[in-house]
């Protein structure tokens, strides 16, 4: 198969972006990624997004975007697979230039949630679950976290205090993060006074919406122009895997079983496997689905995911290093763009370019994004050439 | 062109000042833990101590009454010599009959006489403020009532409810030289920021939220500030005083310590604390209080703040008449002591939010 590099990447900062908008945001991580490629065109356009028909009123993202950034023209369209949409949309972008029927591609991820405020956000983000059995009776994304992190304390025993490994690292890797909404590292006794949001979600259980957009360019390494000044990043597994949309259709609630296949199929298709990652970018929404992505990666038993925060591995000198740039907690969450910033800031450790937060001869990442409680669930691996 | 031109100051021809100044605040108060304890089971942080509640036979038209008739006892001028009367609100009991023209016939300052109601959310007050600047300092006339007063009205359950206030202040605006405070010049930064607002039929207002600090609240704020002190080439230490609008008792502060200033320079105005956010009046009332203690060559500036978005700087300085007239009506601080504690059941009632249909 054609060996799909990452030639470019852009991103802007993550948070409420009253003052800019949609198009405006997607933009300027393509301005970015496109000088960073070294001036790759691109041929076509994936936009992962989730929100921007309910909030913004706003659909046709491929068109509206395609044509703002001067590239009217060209093939574009949005992938919306919820909180997965960025991750969805890279993996378009890779079956396209793997394909061999499109050179270079743009991956834009896109979000904007400052267009509205309070309850308006909450329902379109609803949207992400059964509309016709879960929203219906009032389910939010967030009620519906904290009733799986109580099932989750329930089922295994475990101590409140086990869940806030995930902000504290989360937080504490936003520090040197210039993109971050957050640059502030937060204590144990912080995390224990939070309010609670929906309990037993509290403030720091609940990655905070915000805007944002990031982009990366695609293409094949021998179309790469020559002095490419970078290393060659390659995306060496790609992989989209579905659940139920319902929670309560699956056997086991607590098991994210689109995060493990997904895991499963593009370890397999890079030919290693979870532990050989060097970092691992999951998605924190709440810190209960950092905690399941983590058992369902494979790196703890079901039930154990939460001893590994003990063991302080979650931490940039950890044995598996997660949301090293911020995560959706610390650097904001942009909805579904969160799959494009994992991939930037995936390339940013593998470049050796994560300042203060550099992990040490990162070679390989794995990424990975959710729609709802892993009802889509696209997993990546990224690896440097050598 | 210089960056920072003193085209944009507002000064009239002719020197104007504040002839007398009055206050009112009605007396019942509700403890922000009050609406804490109804809506929010008693968990969580408060905006305010407690704000003042309006009585049952009090709005907008009889606490402008009061506050002007304090303004007039602060003076030796006559109603009748009384040009205009403006009354800056976003709870004029009336959408069509003019609150002003109430006003103007109880202090028996009609029929010669301007009156008009002036609506821009919280800064209401101030706009009628530099009206009357405008209109005595081209000698139109010599003698403007502006007024800015509110009932806010804050919607069960919304963050706003802590601090919808009322009471306000009113302003005999005339000429410098018989003023007990100068007024030297204005500035007013607007722009279209829809952070807050009520539309016609709806009995509360709505706001963006969040989108109500930083690009609102902060930037207007700020940006007014910044420009009255560079273009009259002042710094914030050369202020004694400075009053800010206060919507609750953070955001003034944080503007102020933005701009400069320090907890001394507005403690003496900041009143949200006590009486809650009184709209169109809370800046202006912020003032009133200052006036009651400031001494003569006090510099004050003031920057009010209004939803939709603007807000006007004053730079303003005591004059030796404050001494005279000062003690001639019930201060500030008198209004704020003088409390009655409402629960929220009381509240309810008082502030017809008991609706069954």
């Amino acid at each position: 198969m054609t060996e799909v590099v990452i030639a470019g990447i852009g991103q802007t900062s993550v948070g409420e972006k009253w003052e800019v908008s949609l198009r405006e945001l997607a933009f300027y991580a393509i301005e970015q990624a496109l000088e960073d490629s070294g001036g790759l065109n691109p041929q076509a356009l994936y936009v992962g997004n989730m929100l921007a028909p309910q909030i913004s009123r706003q659909a046709q993202l491929g068109t509206l975007i395609a044509d703002f950034a001067g590239m009217n023209g060209i093939e574009a369209v949005t992938i919306e697979a919820a909180g997965a949409s960025g991750g969805a949309a890279l993996r378009s972008g890779f079956l396209a230039v793997s394909s061999g029927l499109v050179d270079v591609v743009l991956v834009v991820g896109v979000e904007k949630f400052m267009d509205q405020v309070g309850s308006v956000i909450d329902s379109a983000l609803a949207t992400a679950i059964d509309s016709d059995y879960e929203a219906v009776h009032g389910l939010t994304l967030t009620a519906q976290a904290a009733m799986l992190m109580r099932r989750y304390i329930y089922e295994f025993n475990t101590p409140r205090s086990a869940f806030a490994a995930f902000p504290l690292t989360a937080h504490a890797n936003g520090v040197a993060n210039p993109n971050a909404m957050f640059r502030k590292a937060i204590k144990p006794e912080t995390y224990e006074r939070a309010g609670i949001v929906s309990d037993p979600i509290n403030m720091f259980d609940v990655a905070p919406n915000a805007d944002g957009a990031a982009a990366v360019i695609l293409t094949r390494k021998d179309l790469l122009p020559s002095g490419f000044p970078h290393p060659f990043i390659r995306i060496a597994g790609s992989s989209l895997v579905t659940d139920t949309l319902s929670l309560h259709d699956r056997p086991h609630p607590l098991v994210f079983h689109a995060a493990r296949v997904s895991v499963e199929r593009a370890c397999q298709q890079a030919r290693i496997t979870p532990i050989q990652m060097d970092f691992f970018e999951l998605d924190d929404a709440f810190s209960i689905y950092a905690l399941l992505s983590l058992e369902a990666a494979g790196f703890a038993e079901k039930g154990q995911g939460w001893h590994l925060s003990h063991d302080n591995c979650l931490g940039l000198n950890g044995s598996m290093p997660i949301c090293t740039m911020g995560g959706s907690k610390a650097r904001g969450n942009p909805g579904g763009a969160t799959g494009v910033y994992q991939a930037v800031e995936a390339v940013m450790q593998l470049r050796g370019h994560a300042g203060e937060n550099q992990i040490k001869d990162a070679r390989r990442a794995m990424i990975q994004c959710l729609g709802g409680p892993a009802s889509t669930a696209a997993t990546h691996i990224l690896e440097t050439l050598s | 062109m210089k960056e920072y031109s003193e085209n944009y100051l507002l000064k009239p021809e002719r020197a104007v000042g504040i002839i007398g100044y009055g206050a009112y605040v009605p007396r019942y108060r509700l403890p922000a833990s009050e609406v804490n304890r109804i809506w929010r089971s008693g968990h969580g942080g408060v905006p305010v101590k407690e704000k003042s509640v309006p009585g049952l036979d009090e709005d907008v038209v009889t606490m402008s009454i009061e506050a002007a008739r304090n303004a007039l006892s602060r003076t030796n001028v006559l109603p009748t010599d009384i040009r205009a009367v403006w009354v800056g609100s976003e709870s004029h009991p009336y959408a069509v009959k003019p609150t002003s023209t109430i006003v103007a016939e109880a202090i028996g300052a009609v029929p010669n006489v301007q009156a008009g109601d002036w609506q821009f959310a919280c800064k209401a007050g101030t706009e009628a403020i530099v009206a009357a600047i405008g209109l005595v300092g081209s000698k139109m006339a010599n003698y403007a009532m502006a007024i800015g007063m509110d009932t806010a009205q804050g919607k069960p359950g919304d963050a706003l409810e802590y601090t919808a206030a009322a009471g306000g202040a009113a302003y005999l605006i005339g000429p410098a030289d018989e003023s007990v405070a100068i007024i030297n010049c204005t500035y007013s930064f607007v722009t279209d920021t829809p952070d807050f607002w009520r539309r016609a039929y709806q009995k509360y207002p709505e706001h963006g939220q969040r989108f109500t600090g930083e690009p609102a609240y902060f930037k207007h704020v700020t940006e007014a500030g910044k420009y009255l002190m560079k273009a009259t080439g002042t710094s914030a230490e050369d202020y004694t005083y400075a009053v800010f609008h206060q919507p609750n008792t953070k955001f003034p502060q944080r503007a102020a310590t933005s701009l400069g200033f320090s907890a001394e320079q507005i403690s003496a105005g900041l009143l949200a604390p006590l009486i809650g956010n009184t709209y169109a009046g809370a800046a202006i009332i912020g003032l009133t209080a200052i006036l009651d203690i400031a001494k003569p060559g006090d510099r004050i500036m003031m920057v009010s703040f209004g939803s939709g978005a603007g807000s006007d700087a004053f730079s303003i300085t005591v004059t030796e008449e404050i001494n005279k007239f000062r003690d001639k009506a019930p201060s500030t601080q008198d209004y704020i002591s003088r409390r009655t504690e409402i629960d929220y059941a009381v509240y309810s009632r008082m502030r017809g939010k008991l609706v069954m249909k």
